[in-house]
This record gives structure tokens, sequence and C-alpha cells, in this order.
């Protein structure tokens, strides 16, 4: 007599797998990277790789030593924090700030919280605003975009200024006769900055693939984009002489990749659609206010991480309604 | 064709995999009976070693309010009476009976296959003897019928909803009914409504069962006398559309209110093969002792519906079907979404007994576990509305009052959430563990 496996109900399952979720993301920023690398060359590609491993090392390290627990360094979410953390940096970066800042981003941000699942902040934006404030240099000096067919594969970087810390340091006066104010640059990613950011199609390529794989849902990008275009454009029409229009404020910056990829970190944002909405607005909001009025000239990670802090609360705020406890209003 | 309905909260889409064809098998020398073929307390058996049994004769008396009668699905005499282990793993007492090979019907039985439209009984009579002939709900839960049919006082039923969503996949012993036994099928609706009280009955259906949905309007509408009162809803192919908390939603829109019964909402659901069994019953007379069960799998030669009396072995019916093939790693008495696994084939169809699923472990997707990633996508796919993750947290660390005040009672255990989610968590395992313990202190609270 055979005997069968005893298992609880249900016996199928989904195709779904969290590896699954990890690599599609990754799949999705790989559109960004090629930008990136066509533009920064060597340095992009250098800093990826440099991320990544130490990313995937410091968890089995952390693994294998320290917690001597299951290793789960193959699962995609390292390295995903990796290529996420590598995005939101200079592409010049010395290579030792960026081990230091992935070791942070895996140990700190997310390993000593009991490693995937459990870390209440975004991994690499937590290892992103280490660097920020330890280096704060390094970390604001930008690499402008020079195609590599021009430049070479191995050019060194010329430096200069973001359009938002152009637009911080002299307001907008100056993006204009820098001529940085080209809409079609912006787009497609000739300018400054952190160089995964830099080129909204091929962010925009990436969210669209993990949106038709419902791997993100649309709400929390859409309340930023939305909350981000609605406040900056009021301030816009009210003094367009101080203000830029507020389709720049989408392109500038990290606003697309932080919208599309690491508020949609499904770890640190909230379960609920309405959930999801408040979280989105409070990030638009708070990434405007340090956009216009704060130190920094970008407030996306910090907006992110902010909010972040409120996930939980808003988790227990916005349940879902359990069948059968509303009355139904009479037909 | 009525427009297509749902219902609005959660729900996931598996895989179909209807596709299993008519077959017949040779009957066994002997059947086991089992006494306890429904929810609720098993029937005391009343004949004894060496008793004559006819076909369809009452075998086993109900015992309590939640019971049913059981009776000979076979001529023959009574082996022995003793436990045998049924689908559940444990052994329950059952009537062993040595057949014979022609059918002697017990007296007073009508055995033709005319159609008997005039319904004779009145409504008592008509659940008296839904409640004689053991009927119980044949979607798997095998909840009496008689019981559910009787209307509170105070409470009116203003629909008869006719579950024939069939959401599980792989099954498809109510779509064959329904193609095969329409009119009588439809009689069997006429009937509930009557034994109810109201003139409204709908068929619930999904759109995966296309020809089923236009065969039962064509015979509406060629007779419109006959079956006046009764509508084809087509819905949603998704699951879990067939719950029966699910099909009142998306037939009336209503909400049957957390921990209350669907008469509060005027509806009374009963299942496809219940109907059938209920037109058996009420018009000719005949007890339930058989049913269609699917047998059914993606390894296996012939998949097939058969027309099974009660108490033939499974590994009979899988022999039948093409034999067991060699990789199979998990035997389901059910659907694959809420049946229930077995560690043997051997145990006795039953009333409950919707169909057989072979499975292999290739079928088993990747399932290793990582850890919540909160995705909360088990909360979206929750039809109940509940938070699977928090639900399975607070039941793993044993607290008992957070899984009362997150709702655990009202899991209708369709395991959705389960199957959506991406670490691969046994989510229900741990609920039904927490609703189990949070029952029983509720129960215990309530006796005080």
């Amino acid at each position: 007599m055979n005997n069968y496996t005893i298992s609880g109900s249900p016996h199928v399952h989904s195709a779904e797998n969290t590896r699954k979720i990890m690599y599609r993301v990754i799949l999705a920023l790989v559109p960004a990277l090629l930008v990136a690398i066509y533009y920064f060359g060597w340095y992009a590609l250098r800093l990826t790789i440099v991320t990544i491993v130490t990313c995937m090392l410091t968890e089995w390290l952390i693994q294998t030593f320290l917690i001597k627990g299951p290793i789960t360094v193959t699962d995609g979410s390292a390295a995903l924090t990796g290529l996420l953390l590598a995005f939101n940096v200079p592409a010049n970066l010395p290579i030792w700030m960026a081990i230091v800042g992935s070791v942070v981003a895996i140990g700190i941000g997310k390993m000593a919280f009991g490693g995937l699942g459990k870390n209440p902040f975004n991994p690499a934006l937590v290892g992103r605003v280490f660097m920020l404030v330890s280096f704060p240099t390094a970390m604001t000096t930008w690499p402008q975009a020079q195609p590599i067919f021009k430049s070479g594969f191995f050019a060194d970087a010329i430096t200069g200024p973001t359009p938002l810390g152009l637009l911080k340091e002299s307001g907008v006066g100056s993006l204009a006769e820098a001529g940085d104010m080209q809409f079609l640059d912006m787009v497609l990613g000739n300018r400054g900055g952190a160089f995964g950011e830099v080129c909204a199609i091929a962010l925009l390529i990436g969210a669209i693939y993990l949106l038709a794989r419902k791997v993100i849902d649309i709400w929390t990008p859409l309340s930023i984009l939305l909350t981000v275009f609605i406040f900056t454009g009021i301030c816009w029409l009210v003094n367009p002489t101080h203000y830029i229009a507020p389709w720049y404020h989408l392109v500038y910056g990290g606003l697309l990749l932080g919208a599309f990829f690491m508020a949609t970190d499904m770890v640190t944002s909230p379960m609920t659609t309405k959930g999801k909405i408040l979280f989105g607005v409070g990030i638009g909001l708070i990434t405007v206010v340090i956009r216009l009025w704060g130190a920094y000239p970008e407030g996306v990670s910090f907006a992110i991480l902010i909010m972040n802090a409120f996930t939980p609360l808003i988790n227990k705020a916005f349940k879902p309604q359990v069948f059968g406890t509303v009355k139904p209003s009479k037909k | 064709m009525n427009p297509i309905k749902t219902f609005k909260k959660g729900g996931v889409h598996p895989e179909e995999n209807k596709f299993s064809a008519d077959q017949d098998f040779p009957m066994p020398k002997q059947i086991i009976v089992p006494l306890g073929q429904c929810l609720g307390a098993p029937a005391e058996c009343i004949v004894n070693k060496g008793d004559r049994v006819l076909t369809g004769q009452l075998i086993g008396t109900a015992k309590g309010f939640v019971s049913a009668n059981v009776h000979s699905p076979a001529t023959g005499t009574v082996a022995k009476v003793d436990v045998v282990m049924d689908h559940s793993g444990y052994y329950k007492p059952a009537v062993f009976i040595d057949r014979e090979e022609q059918d002697e019907w017990a007296p007073g039985i009508l055995v033709t296959d005319e159609l008997l439209t005039d319904i004779k009984l009145d409504g008592k009579a008509i659940i008296d003897k839904v409640k004689e002939c053991g009927i119980v709900g044949m979607g798997g839960a095998t909840f009496p019928t008689h019981v559910k049919m009787m209307v509170p006082e105070g409470k009116k039923a203003e629909y008869v909803i006719i579950n024939a969503a069939e959401c599980e996949p792989y099954l498809t012993c109510d779509y064959r009914l329904l193609l095969e036994k329409t009119q009588e099928f439809l009689i069997g609706v006429k009937i509930v409504m009557k034994g109810v009280g109201t003139d409204k009955g709908i068929i619930g259906i999904e759109t995966n069962k296309m020809p089923a949905i236009e065969l039962l309007d064509q015979t509406i509408k060629a007779h419109p006398d006959l079956y006046a009162g009764i509508e084809v809803q087509p819905l949603k192919t998704k699951y879990p559309q067939g719950g029966e908390k699910q099909i009142i939603k998306a037939i009336t829109g209503r909400e049957v209110p957390s921990g209350k019964l669907p008469i509060e909402t005027g509806c009374v659901v009963v299942n496809v093969a219940s109907t059938y069994a209920i037109y058996e019953a009420v018009q000719k007379n005949k007890p339930l002792i058989e049913r269609i069960v699917t047998v059914t799998g993606k390894a296996i030669k012939k998949p097939s519906n058969f027309r099974c009396r009660f108490g033939v072995p499974a590994d009979l019916l899988i022999e039948a079907a093409g034999g067991m093939p060699e990789d199979i790693t998990d035997v389901i008495n059910g659907g694959p979404m809420m049946g229930k696994s077995v560690s043997v084939t051997s145990f006795p169809t039953m009333k409950g007994t919707s169909g057989i699923l072979l499975m292999t472990l290739h079928e088993a997707q990747d399932r290793r576990q990582t850890n919540c990633i909160r995705c909360g996508r088990c909360a979206k796919a929750c039809p109940m509305g509940l938070q699977p993750f928090l639900l399975h947290k607070v039941a793993k660390l044993n607290d008992f009052d957070e899984t009362e005040k997150n709702h655990i009672m009202d899991c209708i255990e369709c395991g959705s959430c389960e199957f959506t989610c991406p670490a691969n968590i046994p989510l229900l395992d741990y609920i039904r563990y927490g609703k189990a313990k949070t029952g029983a202190i509720i129960k215990a609270r309530n006796q005080k």
C-alpha cells in the first residue's frame, strides 16, 4: 500500500514566488542600467558590480557567521538592494565608499532587523542616506552624462551640478542659462545625477513591465507623482519666476526611480490601496518641501524613509473591510 | 443570458483544468458504507451482521439535530458492522455489505427514468422527505440539507440560490449532472423553492460552463410555465465564486453578516447534486445512495466522471480511470483548493466525495518558503476581507485574543491566501489551527 503526502489545503499554488518578484524588479531596472552605462561608461558598470557583490557578500557573511541560519543570498533581494544603491549614487563615487554603503545597507538596513521582510526601512535608501551624511562632498559631486561613443568607455568623469542642485543654489534663471532646461535631455537622461535616475524613458519602460506583471501596483507611484505635480504646479502658478514648471519636477532628480522602484518596495510600504495612496501623498509632499525649501536639493530618499516609518501605523489605520461587518444599504 | 455577476472582495484565478469525461466501472463485491457521511453526528446503525438489506433501505438513523440518515447503496448481506479508515484518516463506524449482483429496491421506491414534473408534496412534507432520504450538501461540506431548508421563525426565504459555480478547479461532477439531468435538476429547483416557500430560484453558474448555461436557459424558455420563477445567473470564473457567502453577494448584492447564517439575507443556498437528489427523493422516494464523482489529475490516463454508489472504495474508481500513475505524490479527496489529502486510496466514497484528484510533485510548483515580504497579496485575495498574514502571525504566537479580534472565525478556509502567497507560507494551516483554538475558547465562554 502506498502512502501519499498529507498536507493541508490548498494543494495548488500560484506560480508566484519571492525570487520571481525580486528578479523581475531587477530585470525592470536593466534598461536604466544600460542607459547608465551608455552615459557614464565603465564607472557605472564598475559601481554596480561592486555594490551588488558587496551586498550579497555581506548577507552571506552575516547569515553564515553571525546568524548561522539558512542562506538566502540567491533570493534576489540582496542583489536588488545593491542595484538600487548603485542607482542612487554618483557613478564616479570612490569604490571604498560604495563598499561601506553596501555593508551598511544590508548589515544595518536589513539583517539587523532579521533579514528579508523584517526591515522597516528600504535598505538601499538606508545605505544611500548613510553615505550622504558621511561623505557629503563625494555624494554630491555629480558626473555629467557623456555618451560613451563620444568620449570612450573609460573616459574620466566631468563633474558638474545636477539640475536640482543648480536650482537650489542659484534659482530658475541659472538653470535656463546653463542650457539645462531641455526637457528632452531630461527625459533621455542626458544630464548629471545619480546614474540610475537620469533616463526617465528607461525607468518608465521598467515600471510598465512591473505594472503589467503585477509586481507593483499603480497607487503608490501615481499618488506620489500626482502630489508632486499638483504641489509644484501650485507654486509655479503663484510665482513662475521663482519656481520651475511642475513637469520638470517629475523628471528631475530621483523622483521616478523612487516612486516606481523604491516606494513600491513591498516590505516597507502599506498593504491596502488606501494606505498606499496616503503613503504616496506623504512622500510627494515631503519631497516637494525638501526640494523647494529644504537644505538638500533632492528629497525623495528622505521622503520615502520618513514614510517608511509611518507604514506600520498606516497599516493599522487602513485595514481591509471585513465581509459582513457593514450594514448593507437598503435597495 | 443575464449579465455576468461576481463578488467584489478578493478572489484568485487558479488554473481550471476541467477535462473529465464519463466512464463506467465494475461494482466491487463488497461495499463499505460509513455511518458518518455528514457534518454533525454519525447515524446510528440499525442493521446487524447477517441481515439482508435492499437497495435504498435505511441502515442508519440520524442522531441529533445536525445528522442525516444513511441508506444501503446496494442489495446484499451485512458482513459486519465495523470501523473503516475514511478520507479523514480516522477509523469510523461503517456497515460492510456483501453485494448481490442484482439490485432489489426497497419497497416504495419508484425505479423509473420517467420525468415526473408534478410536485405533489407540500412544503413541510418536502422537508420531511429530504430529511428521510438523508440528503446533505454534496459540494463537500455535507451539511444536512433539511436543516438548511427549515427557515427559522421570523425569517423569510426570498431566494433559493442553486450553487452551480463549481469554482474548484478540476471538478466537473456538477457540470455533468447539469448537462445530463437538466430537466430533473430544474424540477429539483422547483421542489426546493416550494419547500422553503418562495417563488424565486436563481441558478448561479461560472461562465466556464457555457454549454450548461445555454442548455438551462433553453430548457427554461421551452417550458416557461413549468419553470416559472427560475433564472440562470452567469457568474465570473473566479475562485471562490461558489463560497456560500460569495455566491449570495454576487447574485443579490447582500452580505451575510459576520457570524450569522445565510438566511439573514433571505437566501437558501443548495448545491447542484443535492438539488438532483432532492428531485429523486421527493418525486421517486429514492434516498441518497449515489452521486457523480470526478476522478482526475494531469497525470491520470482517463480523467473521468463516475456515477458511483456510496461505499465503493476510491482505488476502484482510480483503476477505472486508467490506474494510478507512478509519479503521484498527493491524493486529494475533493478539489485542489479545499479538498483533504488522504494517505491511502482505499477510503470509501461518500455523500461528500465530489472528486478524487491525483497530483504529481511537479504540480506543486516552487514551494521553497521565504520570509513574509509583506506584499499584502493574501489580504488582497481574501474574499472575506481578512488579513491572513496577521492571522498567521498571531495564531503562531498563540494569541487567541488577537485572532478573535481580527475575525479569524469569519475565515471560510477557501485557501486563496495561501494560493497567492509568493513566500509560500502555509497561511491556512496556521489559520485553521487558530480557528480551532479560538472557536473552542468562544464555545467555552458561551457555555458559562
